[in-house]
C-alpha cells in the first residue's frame, strides 16, 4: 500500500457530496508522475475514489466498469450509491485470500424516488477486503488518511453548501498531503450536486 | 412412431426443430401444464394477489404439508400449473439464484431481474442434451423499488412476459375471460383476491374451502415502510395468507 501513494477524501454536505484526490503516483519515494487521478464517474451523480497500489486502481477500476455496465443493461436503470457499495465490497472480498491493496471511497446522490423523495447524500468507504462503513461526516483513505482524519475532524461541520464544501473539502486534502511524504503533487475535487458536477484542479505544493 | 397429431418423428427429439418450426416437445411440455390445476395472478393498484386450487386425489392426503404458493425472496413469490416436483426443483435455484444476487448487491433482485434468470433456467432445458423441458408455467409476483410491483408469465419455453391479470392450468380459458370481464385498472388488493375467489369458484370441482385453495399476496409498502431502522430488515412485501385469513375471505 506504500509503493505508489496517494490518498482520498469524501465529505457529505447540504444536498451535496464531494470527494477529492491528489494527483501523485511514484515508487517509493521517487515521484513518478503529477496526473494519476484516482477518483473515477459511474454515473454524474456517483463517483468513487481508489487509494492504494496503481495496478489495482486500474483494474478494479476496469472490473466495476464492466460490473456497472453489465447491470445498467439487465436492469434497466442507474445502480444506486449504496448498491455500488456493496457491489464493490463484493468484489473485494471474493480475493479475500489475495487482495486487492486498495481502501476504495464512494460518493454520491441517490435519485429521488416516489417512496423517498428526499434522499440523503451518501458516502462510503471499507476496508481492503470489502468491510463496509457508511459514516454521516467524511471518509478518508489512503497514505495521508491519519492526517486526513485530523483535518477534516477539525473543519468539517454538517450542512455545508456547496461552495463552502468546497473550500472545506479543498483545505482538508491540502493539509493533509502536505504533511504525508506518499501523497500531494496537485489535487482534483469533485462536487456532486443535483444539477450538476463541478471539478476543480487545485493549486497545490508540488513538493 | 409417426402419428399425424402427434408431431410425428420430430416429436422425440426435444433439440430438433419440426418442419413448421415447433420444438414439439415444448407443445407437449404445454399440455402438461394445461392439465394442471388453475392458478390466477391479479394485480392491483396496491398489491398483486396469487391464487391457487390445491386439489388432492384422495380426501386422505394432508393438504396442510403441500407448499403451491412459494416465496422466493421477502418481495416476490410463485405459483404454478404443471408438474408439482418441478416446481419444487425451480423454487430451490431462484431461492439461490436471490441469494446470489443478495450476495453481491446487498439487496434482493427486482422481480423482472429474477423472472429473466429463472426463464434462462427454464430455457436451458430446452436446448440441452439428455433433458425435457420443465412441466410447469409460473405466475410470478413481485415489490421492487424501481418498478412497482407487477406480475410475470414464465413458460415452459422460458418466454416470459408480463400481466395485469391471467391464469393458467385447466381451466385458463375460462378463467381468463372471466377476469378480462372483471378487470380494472382501480382494483384495490382487497377488490384483487374477492375476484380472484370468484374466478377460482367458476371452474372449482368440489368444495372451495381455506384447506382446498392457497392465497399469497403482493403488498405494496408507504414511504414509511421503507425507512430503514438500524438493526432491523425491511418488512417482507410477499407473504401467504393463513387459513384463517383464508376463510374470513371466503365467508364474504
Amino acid at each position: 500500500m506504500e509503493l505508489n501513494g496517494g490518498s482520498v477524501v469524501a465529505m457529505i454536505g447540504k444536498d451535496c457530496v464531494a470527494i477529492a484526490s491528489d494527483l501523485r503516483l511514484g515508487n517509493q519515494a521517487v515521484g513518478v508522475a503529477s496526473n494519476f487521478d484516482k477518483v473515477f464517474p459511474v454515473n454524474d451523480k456517483l463517483y468513487y475514489g481508489l487509494p492504494g497500489l496503481a495496478t489495482d486502481v486500474y483494474t478494479l477500476k476496469e472490473h466495476l466498469r464492466f460490473r456497472v455496465n453489465m447491470y445498467r443493461m439487465k436492469e434497466e436503470r442507474e445502480i444506486t450509491p449504496k448498491t455500488f457499495t456493496h457491489l464493490v465490497s463484493s468484489t473485494l472480498y471474493e480475493k479475500r485470500f489475495g487482495p486487492f491493496f486498495i481502501e476504495p471511497v464512494v460518493a454520491g446522490l441517490p435519485t429521488p424516488t416516489d417512496l423517498d423523495p428526499h434522499p440523503k447524500p451518501f458516502i462510503s468507504t471499507m476496508d481492503t477486503i470489502g468491510c463496509i462503513t457508511t459514516p454521516k461526516d467524511f471518509a478518508v483513505a489512503g497514505t495521508a488518511a491519519d492526517k486526513l482524519y485530523g483535518v477534516a475532524e477539525g473543519l468539517w461541520e454538517p450542512d455545508l453548501e456547496p461552495e463552502d464544501l468546497f473550500e472545506t473539502v479543498s483545505q482538508t486534502l491540502l493539509n493533509a498531503v502536505d504533511r504525508d511524504a506518499l501523497s500531494g503533487w496537485g489535487a482534483v475535487v469533485h462536487i456532486i450536486t443535483h444539477d450538476k458536477v463541478i471539478t476543480r484542479t487545485l493549486r497545490a505544493r508540488m513538493d | 412412431m409417426s402419428g399425424p397429431g402427434s408431431g410425428g418423428a420430430y416429436s422425440f427429439s426435444l433439440t430438433t426443430f419440426s418442419p413448421s418450426g415447433k420444438l414439439v416437445q415444448i407443445e407437449h411440455a404445454l399440455a402438461a401444464v394445461s392439465g394442471g390445476t388453475t392458478s390466477l395472478g391479479i394485480k392491483a393498484t396496491n398489491g398483486i394477489v396469487l391464487a391457487t386450487e390445491k386439489k388432492s386425489p384422495s380426501l386422505l392426503i394432508d393438504t396442510s404439508a403441500l407448499e403451491k404458493v412459494a416465496p422466493i425472496c421477502p418481495n416476490i413469490g410463485f405459483v404454478y400449473s404443471g408438474m408439482g416436483p418441478d416446481f419444487r426443483i425451480l423454487v430451490a435455484k431462484a431461492r439461490k439464484i436471490a441469494q446470489a444476487y443478495w450476495k453481491v448487491y446487498g439487496e434482493y433482485p427486482p422481480t423482472k431481474v429474477l423472472v429473466q434468470e429463472v426463464a434462462g433456467v427454464m430455457q436451458k432445458a430446452t436446448q440441452s442434451g439428455g433433458v425435457r423441458p420443465y412441466g410447469i408455467s409460473l405466475l410470478i409476483a413481485g415489490w421492487d423499488s424501481h418498478r412497482g410491483q407487477s406480475l410475470w408469465q414464465i413458460d415452459p419455453s422460458g418466454s416470459y412476459w408480463a400481466w395485469k391479470a391471467s391464469a393458467i392450468g385447466k381451466n385458463m380459458v375460462n378463467a381468463k375471460t372471466f377476469l378480462e370481464k372483471r378487470y380494472n385498472d382501480e382494483l384495490s388488493l382487497e377488490d384483487a383476491i374477492h375476484t380472484a375467489l370468484l374466478t377460482l369458484k367458476e371452474g372449482f370441482e368440489g368444495q372451495m374451502t381455506e384447506q382446498t385453495i392457497e392465497i399469497g399476496v403482493i403488498t405494496v409498502p408507504t414511504p414509511e415502510q421503507m425507512v430503514e431502522k438500524s438493526g432491523e430488515r425491511l418488512p417482507p412485501t410477499f407473504r401467504k395468507l393463513s387459513e384463517n385469513e383464508v376463510r374470513d375471505y371466503l365467508s364474504l
